[in-house]
């Protein structure tokens, strides 16, 4: 993996990575419609491009069955043949606007082909990760001038525990990459999935209250550039719960048992790994079982 | 100092004794590198232009296809929790002067990288590290598992003395190894610069016992291939290799990083109990059991024994448990969920329907595969999603982010397990 270049860019250019969640699962329910709620975070991303004029701004919308690219700030063909709808939206985003109409109709297409029973309304959070994530590292890689990516999550779905792994793998890239991921949760229950990606990353989490005023919050708290945030006091990390949850019964456990092959996590003794299927406690050789019983009684170092 | 230079390199210019000073970065291109020897021609005698990412991602390739080639599909079990130790070789072959600016700094620096990213790899892993000096081994830190302590003790002291013994190491690690709980994979990683071993006894014998206690040894030699080195590595089952240059050591090292594939008798899977401490509350004060001091604020309390520790993971210093947090353990998953290699797209295959749509540009990064002239660029897909990525989303993708972002952006319904990946 390539190191990551040194930042000879003065202090305060950045690439925002914006992954918006557009699940319909979650729209068709909430505060704030989304054409509102468009409307705050088209502003937002006008003022991020206003602070420096080489800050740079990509989109990627985070859908119920795919995920895609809808506007990259640097590509050129964005700026010309812009019309004009009439509707009163800033003409910048145009192509945003009709490749955000696209991707919904397609995302929808894709998810009328699968069957309409256990509808999980969680989000291709995952997918739009990795995404954003080769998106950076393409940056890293034009050189050694380039500006200070982040990455923000604006999302109101519910975590889905399919993409766990998926999730913490990204995770721990930005984390290697010194990537903040910044995340605004928008939706009624607690994201741990969006809180542990802070966390580890470096970036903000925070839960507006009042989604009228999401615009105020997202320029107060997420617009800050990473050289700033040294002087700006942001939300600060609260009790982020870091324990784990047994496979057997999902209750969130303080002391457990681990698989010492597969990993997997039990809050009680017992004799078989229901995931990998090994035995504990027998070694497979007849003439060492004496001798690992003499192993288990010594100390641990 | 510069009459020993002078022997070891005679044939040398003398402009090259002034070092640092007297050569510029650019005339050393010409004189270690021999830049003009990477140059090719093709059949009508013109230069070929170098391709380095072509050449790097074909490296990558060949390395990843030694890797899969056995595990095609299925998934091998790991070691993944390890007691590792590095024995390295502070005899005075390891003051030699052919890594610049000598064998000692080159691996010591190597070895603190290593740790860093073993660590990372592996954070319910241990290390422990052991020198050879004089012909006698010492343990310059036991086993643990915070990478400070280590490279801490190991930048201590850098100095190369007298002979090296290979016997006594080995006899010296697999004490220390015969006392650590039986579901973890004992390993010795041996740093050889000297090209002889002065021991006590029998190393045949020592090489036996090794094996007897399911000791994998691996060495990676500084100077040259010496037999008792490939004997010992092939008796227990780990891997010799010699580096040729500093970037090859580096290379060699970080491939001991991720777990090696676990030969199934060598540890007895087994229940091991651990604690997931929740964070101390904020403004509470307690003294904490790492350090002895009075600490406010941010910290963790074990679950058995309500002590307070500063760091995880680590043990707990009164009771003895294994406190982590679950992101240590998810650290791990990659091991046990590999993505499977993406397939290479001939270069020169026509832009057939599904190309056309969807290989204009490389899924993960927006890049464009169209290469000079509208001609199909080099790319590679996966196989599951039938998306296209560029070469260097592979290999960002298969060493660092192991996820296809393909596949995560398809919608999987909630039967299909984790596990049936």
């Amino acid at each position: 993996m390539p190191s990551v270049a040194s930042k000879q860019y003065s202090d305060d250019v950045s690439l925002l990575v914006l992954l918006l969640d557009t699940n319909p699962l979650f729209w068709s329910n909430t505060s704030i419609t989304f054409s509102q709620f468009l409307s705050h975070v088209l502003a937002f991303l006008n003022a991020v491009l206003g602070l420096n004029q080489l800050n740079q701004v990509v989109v990627i919308a985070t859908g119920y069955s795919s995920c895609d690219y809808i506007y990259d700030s640097s590509l050129t063909s964005n700026h010309g043949n812009f019309e004009s709808r009439g509707t009163g939206m800033p003409p910048l985003f145009a192509s945003l606007l009709k490749k955000l109409e696209d991707f919904v109709t397609k995302d929808e297409e894709l998810s009328r082909e699968e069957g309409h029973e256990d509808r999980t309304p969680s989000c291709l959070l995952s997918g739009s990760l990795s995404m954003a994530l080769c998106y950076i590292q393409r940056v890293f890689r034009s050189g050694h001038i380039h500006p200070q990516p982040r990455i923000l999550c604006l999302q109101g779905s519910p975590d889905g525990p399919e993409q766990y792994v998926a999730v913490m793998n990204s995770i721990f890239s930005a984390q290697r990459l010194m990537v903040p991921i910044d995340s605004c949760y928008i939706g009624v229950q607690n994201s741990a999935f969006l809180q542990q990606a802070s966390y580890i990353t470096g970036g903000v989490h925070h839960t507006p209250k009042q989604l009228d005023g999401l615009f105020q919050y997202l320029t107060t708290i997420f617009a800050t550039d990473l050289h700033s945030r040294g002087f700006v006091q942001l939300p600060k990390p609260i009790g982020v719960d870091f324990r784990a949850s047994c496979f057997c019964h999902k209750k969130t456990i303080d002391m457990g048992y681990i698989c010492s092959v597969c990993l997997s996590i039990f809050c009680e003794h017992h004799k078989k790994c229901s995931t990998c299927g090994s035995v504990f406690g027998q070694s497979k050789l007849d003439e060492a079982s004496s001798v690992s019983d003499k192993k288990r009684k010594a100390p641990h170092t | 100092m510069s009459n020993q230079r002078k022997r070891l390199t005679g044939e040398r210019e003398d402009e090259d004794d002034e070092d640092a000073e007297g050569i510029g970065e650019w005339e050393r291109a010409y004189v270690d590198d021999r830049s003009w020897e990477e140059l090719q021609e093709d059949e009508s005698g013109l230069l070929r232009p170098i391709d380095n990412s072509a050449i790097y991602h074909a490296q990558y390739r060949r390395r990843l296809r030694m890797l899969s080639a056995a595990a095609a599909g299925t998934r091998i079990q790991k070691g993944l929790i390890r007691y590792l130790y590095i024995v390295i070789d502070f005899s005075r072959a390891a003051a030699e002067m052919d890594f610049r600016p000598s064998r000692i700094a080159v691996m010591a620096k190597h070895v603190e990288a290593f740790i860093r990213e073993f660590f990372d790899q592996n954070p319910l892993s241990q290390i422990g590290l052991v020198s050879i000096k004089n012909g006698v081994a010492h343990t310059l830190t036991d086993l643990g598992g915070s990478p400070e302590t280590h490279i801490k003790a190991l930048m201590g002291k850098l100095e190369a003395l007298g002979d090296s013994s290979l016997q006594n190491a080995l006899e010296l690690v697999n004490e220390h190894l015969s006392q650590v709980p039986s579901y973890g994979h004992r390993e010795v990683l041996i740093l050889y610069s000297a090209l002889c071993t002065c021991d006590p006894g029998d190393i045949m014998e020592t090489i036996q016992k090794c094996k007897k206690s399911k000791l994998r040894c691996s060495v990676i030699g500084l100077s040259a291939e010496m037999f008792i080195c490939k004997h010992l590595c092939q008796e227990t089952g780990g891997l010799y290799s010699v580096a040729v240059d500093e970037v090859h050591l580096k290379d060699l090292l970080l491939e001991h990083a991720p777990p090696p594939p676990a030969i199934a008798e060598f540890a007895i899977a087994n229940l091991i109990k651990m604690g997931f401490p929740q964070r101390a509350a904020e403004g509470s004060m307690a003294i904490c059991s790492c350090h002895k001091e009075v600490k406010i604020g941010a910290g963790y309390m074990c679950p058995r024994c309500k002590a307070r520790v500063c760091d995880l993971p680590t043990e707990c210093t009164i009771c003895g448990l294994t406190l982590v947090s679950s992101p240590h353990l998810a650290r791990s998953y990659h091991h046990l969920f590999p993505i499977a290699p993406f397939d290479e797209v001939p270069a020169f295959s026509s832009l057939n329907d599904s190309r056309r749509t969807l290989g204009k540009s490389c899924f993960g990064c927006q890049q464009s595969l169209i290469g000079t002239g509208n001609k199909p660029g080099q790319c590679v897909t996966c196989r599951k999603c039938k998306h296209y990525f560029c070469l260097d989303c592979d290999i960002y993708i298969h060493e660092s982010l192991h996820n296809c972002p393909g596949c995560e952006s398809i919608h999987r319904p909630k039967s299909v397990s984790l596990m049936e990946e």
